[in-house]
């Protein structure tokens, strides 16, 4: 799997795919028993190449009688960053993630949605190439979470690459350009969610009313609110159905595609992985 | 280096905010006690049983401190993950270890000067004139120090593989065994196989001894301490630390962090 | 490469480490030997506050204690010590944080009342030490034995003496000989029979092996004095009938006065000293053992 510089990648799976662990192996905050993994053109076990990178851990926490400042500014002295950058950096961070007058409370009186914040400042504190989001938007309310896409946004339009994983797909087709589709452990698809998406047959809908009863066989495919049907036909029958529910004496409101989400592309994906799954449990007996 | 410091430091102001310095008005408290304890219990010996209750206390509070707090310094940051942000920063995994032994030996480096002064004055309440001698009650709080260096090396030591629990008995295990290893080595031979005796001896110079920092004797009777000892004590701290955390460093590279 | 790197240095300083401790623990150990000069064993003075601070490990402390006790004798005996100061102090605190440790009192009744270098020679502390004994412990006749055989051996006092064997006697488990004793010293004092049954008494019924060691040493002495002062009966006697001192046993036997040559528990012959006492042959090892339990007489 490869991530282009300067984009925006998303790493999706469901829970417990092994999204956290791939980004926990690309931290080296575990050990891989094959394979290698490469940031920024150098080995990840190269230590200096982490002063180019900003990770965020998953459901993070910090030290509990430290302020927000105060960890900032430890995480830049980590960095190395001088006295005068650092003030300046960290009073940065903590206008940009909305802690500015959070930022003298100590760390154990956060809730989850500011440490969440907390995260995502000191993984850009040090302006880093690459910043490693793990479900950056976990605990967020929708403001946050607005927020976060926000900055995501920003960071790469300030030339940065952004990768972050998440189970939530709408952000993902929202906010990526590419997508990397992990299930039980393996990457199944990798490429900007249009791409992946088309793979999937699409259809037609049509939108219409029908006051009263009819007997026509498609209404039975249907599905109605009232006096409006939705129906979804392939796109090789559209006109034959069009002409049907004319003669039934239906009123076509509109005609549309319909666009395979993420979601179903992804479900496909988990079923045919659970079907697999049975398939060598029985077949294992 | 530079970032082991910032680790240390670090670790050392957030031992001040958790309030462990608070300990150190409970052995104030202690001392008030002793002092009146000892004016009712001995006449003519206040000095020896004040020096020897107050170093007592030190070494016990010391070392409370020492394995709770030693033992909580890796498994807590591993536990509440607090580590993993840090990690991911331009800082080797033993810069960070190094770092930590280094904030909470400073810790207990000002709690027991604080403490070693405080006996320092309640010995010049009972005994108003000084000798030469008194001033080793400095260096029993020294030695004391030293020890609990030691022990905090090997609460790093444990709590890099195995739960907080398990963690803190070891510690505390090896700390009871290291008191008794000069018996060991002294023990009557005419009991054991060759075999045997090589083995204790052997085993006795192994395992850490501390009884070689506990001068609480010479410091109740206010005798000096010749310089080569200290020299000598110094110098088997450091060397058995580096041991010490050097294994620890080996365990914690290459643990995988869930 | 680095991983070969990081081995090598890991082991390096482990090996060094090691080596390092090893060394330096060596130094270390010749240092505070040589500082640990004086009451090495004594750590605190106080016994009642030794006590306090015990709380309820007291008793433990005190089997601790009484350990440094049998081993500071051991010790001091071997070398030759007349310096047996700390006793006193030792047991003191062995009781006074255990009343109850029935092994020091005995021990004590012996080793505090016997004189250097075979003993504290502090009688007057031994039975201090017994009549705390007895205060803590009422029920245990066998401290009146010791009570009463350190005023009939080393305080010669046989009022008291026969005082404390009487009032032991008294304990229904006590053994009837307490009373015959009682009865025989308030009547003849100092006698090679009661010194002996109760050296005996004390070997055989004492599970301490120092105490009984000592025991059984008294008890050849004891011997070997019975039979010297018979002898200088017999020399007197002899002295009577040939007009001088005999000059060997033998010569006793040649005239008659004993059957065959009479010889020590050891099976050495007695000898007569320049004034024409009878004494130990030079070659009897008891002869070591008298001057030492007898040196400061």
């Amino acid at each position: 799997m490869q991530v282009e510089e300067g984009e925006i990648f998303g790493f999706i799976g469901p829970n417990g795919a092994g999204k956290s662990t791939t980004i926990k192996l690309l931290m080296r905050l575990i050990f891989p028993t094959t394979g290698t993994a490469r940031i920024l053109g150098k080995s990840i076990s190269d230590i200096e190449m982490h002063r180019d990178i900003g990770y965020l851990p998953e459901q993070p926490y910090f030290y509990d009688y430290l302020t927000a400042a105060e960890l900032l500014d430890y995480f830049a002295r980590i960095h190395d960053l001088t006295v005068a950058d650092r003030k300046e950096r960290v009073q940065k961070m903590l206008k940009k993630v909305g802690l500015e007058t959070a930022g003298k409370i100590q760390l154990r009186k956060y809730s989850k949605g500011m440490l969440q914040r907390v995260g995502m400042a000191q993984a850009i504190l040090h302006d880093p190439k690459l910043v490693i989001l793990d479900e950056p938007m976990s605990g967020l309310d929708p403001v946050g979470r607005r927020e976060v896409r926000d900055i995501i946004l920003e960071l790469k339009r300030d030339g940065k690459t952004v990768m972050f994983s998440t189970h939530i797909l709408s952000d993902a087709e929202m906010l990526c350009d590419r997508v990397g589709v992990i299930v039980g452990g393996k990457l199944r698809g990798i490429g900007a969610p249009e791409q992946l998406v088309d793979m999937k047959t699409q259809g037609m809908e049509i939108l219409f009313e029908l006051a009263g009863q009819s007997t026509a066989p498609l209404l039975a495919k249907a599905t109605r609110t009232g006096d409006r049907y939705r129906l979804q036909v392939p796109e090789q029958d559209l006109y034959g159905a069009i002409e049907q529910l004319r003669g039934a004496g239906a009123k076509i409101l509109s005609v549309s595609q319909v666009r395979a989400t993420l979601e179903e592309f992804f479900m496909d994906l988990v079923e045919a992985d659970r079907a697999q799954a049975a398939a060598v449990e029985v077949s294992g007996k | 280096m530079k970032r082991t410091a910032v680790v240390a430091l670090n670790t050392f102001r957030e031992a001040v905010r958790d309030r462990v310095l608070y300990n150190l008005l409970f052995f104030a408290l202690v001392m008030m006690a002793a002092s009146i304890i000892a004016g009712q219990i001995s006449i003519g010996i206040e000095e020896t049983v004040i020096a020897t209750l107050g170093l007592s206390a030190i070494s016990l509070i010391g070392l409370l401190i020492a394995i709770f707090i030693g033992v909580g310094l890796v498994s807590k940051e591993m536990d509440r993950r607090t580590l993993y942000a840090l990690l991911a920063k331009p800082v080797r995994r033993w810069e960070f270890l190094l770092g930590k032994f280094g904030g909470l030996i400073l810790t207990l480096a000002v709690n027991t000067a604080a403490m070693g002064v405080g006996l320092f004055l309640t010995l010049i309440y009972v005994k108003p004139t000084l000798e030469r001698g008194d001033a080793t009650v400095f260096v029993a709080v020294y030695f004391i120090w030293l020890k609990l260096a030691l022990v905090v090396a090997l609460a790093l030591l444990f709590s890099c593989f195995t739960t907080p629990l398990l963690a803190i008995l070891f510690t505390a295990g090896i700390y009871i065994v290291g008191l008794y290893v000069q018996e060991l080595r002294d023990l009557p031979v005419a009991v054991m196989s060759p075999g045997m005796t090589a083995f204790t001896k052997w085993l006795s110079y192994l395992l850490p001894n501390f009884e070689n920092f506990n001068i609480m004797a010479m410091a109740a009777h206010s005798r000096p301490v010749p310089g080569a000892l200290v020299a000598q004590n110094t110098l088997y701290a450091a060397v058995y630390c580096a041991i010490v955390l050097t294994g620890a460093v080996l365990v914690f590279s290459r643990r995988n962090l869930k | 490469m680095k991983l070969a790197k990081t081995i090598v240095l890991a082991l390096v300083i482990l090996q060094g480490g090691f080596f390092g401790v090893w060394k330096l623990q060596h130094s270390i150990d010749t240092q505070r030997a040589a500082l640990k000069e004086e009451r090495d064993y004594v750590l605190l003075s106080s016994p009642k506050l030794l006590r306090a601070v015990s709380l309820e490990y007291a008793p433990l402390m005190a089997d601790f204690y009484w350990t440094r006790v049998v081993q500071f004798y051991g010790n001091k005996h071997v070398r030759g010590d007349a310096n047996l100061e700390e006793l006193w102090p030792l047991l003191d605190i062995t009781t006074t944080l255990d009343p109850n440790l029935l092994p020091a009192y005995h021990f004590g009744a012996i080793f505090l009342s016997q004189r250097a270098p075979g003993g504290a020679g502090r009688p007057d502390l031994a039975v201090q030490l017994m009549e705390r004994g007895i205060k803590a412990n009422p029920d245990y006749w066998r401290f009146y034995e010791d009570l009463g055989f350190i005023y009939y051996m080393d305080l010669k006092d046989y009022k008291k003496a026969a005082a404390a064997f009487l009032e032991g006697s008294k304990n229904p488990k006590a053994l009837i000989w307490m009373k015959a004793m009682a009865a025989k010293i308030a009547e003849e004092g100092e006698s090679y029979e009661t010194s002996f049954f109760l050296w005996n008494d004390i070997f055989t019924t004492a599970t301490d092996k120092q105490i009984k060691e000592n025991a059984k040493t008294h008890l050849l002495l004891l011997r070997v004095h019975e039979d010297c002062k018979k002898l200088d009966q017999l020399a007197d006697e002899y002295q009577k009938r040939f007009g001088r001192r005999p000059k060997r046993v033998s010569e006793l036997n040649q005239a008659g006065l004993v059957q065959g040559d009479p010889v020590d528990p050891l099976g050495y012959e007695y000898v007569f000293d320049d004034n024409g006492k009878a004494v130990l042959n030079l070659n009897s090892p008891l002869l070591e053992k008298q001057l030492f339990l007898e040196r400061f007489k």
